[in-house]
């Protein structure tokens, strides 16, 4: 539905997208995750036709945004960071003319607005002016008028952001029903969020990806070295050195202390199982054992390090230039991505 | 066709759910008004003989007071059209909408005319309130319409010459205040730009006074349509819807 192909942009020396390619299947969720100035909004603009990639293809619903931008602009709805509302507009009116620039027939309005605003849920909004919303409506007129003409694709740049908890949960379930008939793109740099919504995540920093795959496939492939938290009563005694002592053990840092009891994070060998040596050495000396257990890579982890391996990467390779991609464009809209 | 209407329709709605269309027509009628009752004070004072041409004389209505009430209305537009073009794209931008704008299936081509078309159609409405004095005139006294009406197409032509400069600035910048500012400087040097001409040679004054945005208006408000004032002021207005299209175009590669 949605084919990226080594897109990049450049402005002047600065280049915030560096060779990005994934595609997404129709009726598929992706998660766009990355932190602050990534590129996420410039991958999604280049997406939108709102810009010009300087280099590579992107296609949305088959049709090449740069050479077809009319078609591709037709079959996407679009939510941009700032919802872009008109505040001297009432809800239901801003409505009618999102509906009319994109070319909906006069006697399908009535129907696609009502249901527009039923499923975002702010039919009792319609008189309103867009001005004296508060920001969680703003954001939901914002997606009602993303999914007003029925798109293919959704691409939707940050859609919980400046939402209370309850309203997060709604347009998450929404987005969630609404990749059935549409494929859904949504960046966001809540990792929750992408574990909850997406089939399918791609991190993004400094403008280049630095994996595409499932949440859950993720969490597995990088629990490479397994961490293990134990927890156990020394009665006083110095528990690292023994501990580090034990056959197979990498690495231990001590984690927390509570008067006698302290918590240790033990890094394994890849591949060994340190748990029975470790149990049979704190049983051996005496003291209690009171926890172990292996600790799960959470996605905020991986995403943790997948970042800073790239950082670190970086550093290897002076060459590399340093993108910001947000303080350009950042200027128009105001807000940093 | 269909989305300059919408477009232009916005637009229009924008201009009266704001001040600015009612601020734009009070003092527009204000100041017309104005100079309406100062060329009348003098068009009577030279009738009754107060300037020493011994006893009453016969006055030409279109020469005495429509004739400078048209140059008037020239400085007045100079003036106010300016703060009527400054939102068009400066706000579009500030506030983000302009991202709703070029992801839509809808051409640059027609966000500027529809853009183009609310302004025309603003300033028309401005302009028709000044149908009421002109009314008057008519009632009581005698002008030849002729004159009056290429005034108009004059009026209409100039004044369409400041909006599309005011577009093309506007696009430039995403604060009001620089569009207006701006707008206001450009349209201000193109009037007074034949005015160091007079010593630097006759080619060059040629050239100045061709680029002169108020010479080309002289005519039409003596009733005389060149269709020479007509091309400079229609290629103006192209010229300056033209620039609004490459600087939406640059503002999109430069992001």
């Amino acid at each position: 539905m949605v084919e990226v192909e080594h897109v990049t942009k450049r402005y002047g020396s600065l280049t915030a997208v560096d060779d990005i390619s994934f595609s997404v299947e129709r009726g598929e969720i992706l998660g766009f995750l990355g932190p602050n100035g990534a590129g996420k909004t410039t991958t999604m603009r280049i997406l939108t036709g709102f810009l010009p990639a300087t280099d590579g293809r992107a296609r949305v619903a088959g049709f090449d945004v740069f050479e077809r931008p009319m078609e591709a602009k037709r079959r996407t709805g679009y939510l941009p960071e700032t919802p872009p509302l008109y505040p001297e507009m009432t809800v239901a009116e801003y409505l009618r003319f999102v509906a009319r620039i994109n070319g909906m027939p006069s006697r399908d309005r009535r129907t696609q607005i009502g249901l527009a605003m039923e499923r975002t849920n702010i039919s009792d909004m319609a008189d309103r002016y867009c001005g004296k919303l508060s920001k969680g409506y703003r954001q939901r007129v914002g997606l009602a008028q993303a999914i007003l003409h029925n798109p293919d694709v959704l691409i939707l740049d940050e859609p919980t952001a400046g939402l209370d908890p309850r309203q997060i949960i709604e347009t998450r379930r929404l987005i969630t029903e609404l990749a059935g008939d549409h494929t859904v793109i949504l960046s966001t740099h809540i990792l929750p969020e992408v574990s909850q919504t997406c089939q399918r995540v791609v991190i993004i920093n400094r403008g280049r990806v630095v994996a595409v795959d499932t949440p859950d496939n993720l969490t597995a492939r990088l629990q490479g070295s397994q961490t293990l938290y134990l927890q156990i009563d020394a009665q006083g005694a110095d528990a690292l050195a023994t501990l580090e002592g034990v056959d197979g053990v990498a690495c231990v840092t001590r984690a927390d202390t509570q008067g006698e009891v302290s918590g240790y994070a033990i890094e394994s060998n890849h591949g060994d199982d340190v748990r029975r040596e470790l149990s049979r050495t704190v049983v051996t000396h005496g003291w209690g054992l009171l926890e172990l257990r292996p600790q799960q890579m959470s996605l905020e982890d991986i995403f943790l390090q997948l970042t800073t391996d790239e950082t670190a990467a970086d550093e290897a390779h002076p060459v590399t230039v340093t993108p910001e991609p947000e303080a350009d464009t950042g200027e128009e809209d105001g807000v940093d991505e | 066709m269909n989305n300059i209407l919408a477009l232009a329709q916005k637009e229009l709605r924008a201009y009266f759910v704001s001040p600015m269309a009612y601020a734009l027509f009070g003092f527009f009628a204000l100041l017309f008004g104005w100079f309406y009752v100062a060329s009348m004070n003098v068009m009577l004072q030279f009738s009754m003989g107060q300037f020493g041409q011994g006893g009453p004389q016969v006055v030409n209505i279109n020469e005495f007071m429509i004739r400078p009430l048209f140059g008037n209305t020239a400085v007045i537009l100079l003036m106010m059209l300016p703060f009527l073009t400054a939102r068009a794209y400066a706000e579009e931008k500030r506030s983000g909408t302009i991202e709703l704008l070029l992801t839509s299936p809808i051409s640059d081509v027609q966000i500027i005319l529809g853009k183009f078309v609310a302004a025309m159609t603003l300033y028309g409405m401005m302009l028709g309130l000044t149908l009421i004095h002109v009314g008057i005139l008519f009632w009581y006294g005698d002008p030849e319409w002729g004159p009056i009406v290429s005034g108009y197409l004059g009026l209409l032509l100039m004044g369409g010459s400041f909006i599309s400069v005011g577009l093309a600035i506007s696009s430039m910048t995403n604060n009001q205040m620089v569009a207006g500012l701006s707008t206001f400087a450009v349209l201000l040097l193109f009037w007074i730009i034949n005015w160091v001409g007079d010593a630097s040679g006759s080619t060059t004054q040629t050239v100045l006074s061709y680029l002169s945005i108020l010479e080309h208006f002289d005519d039409f408000s003596k009733g005389v349509i060149d269709t020479s004032h007509v091309t400079y002021y229609v290629s103006f207005i192209a010229l300056g819807l033209f620039l609004t299209a490459k600087s939406l175009d640059t503002a999109r590669w430069n992001g």
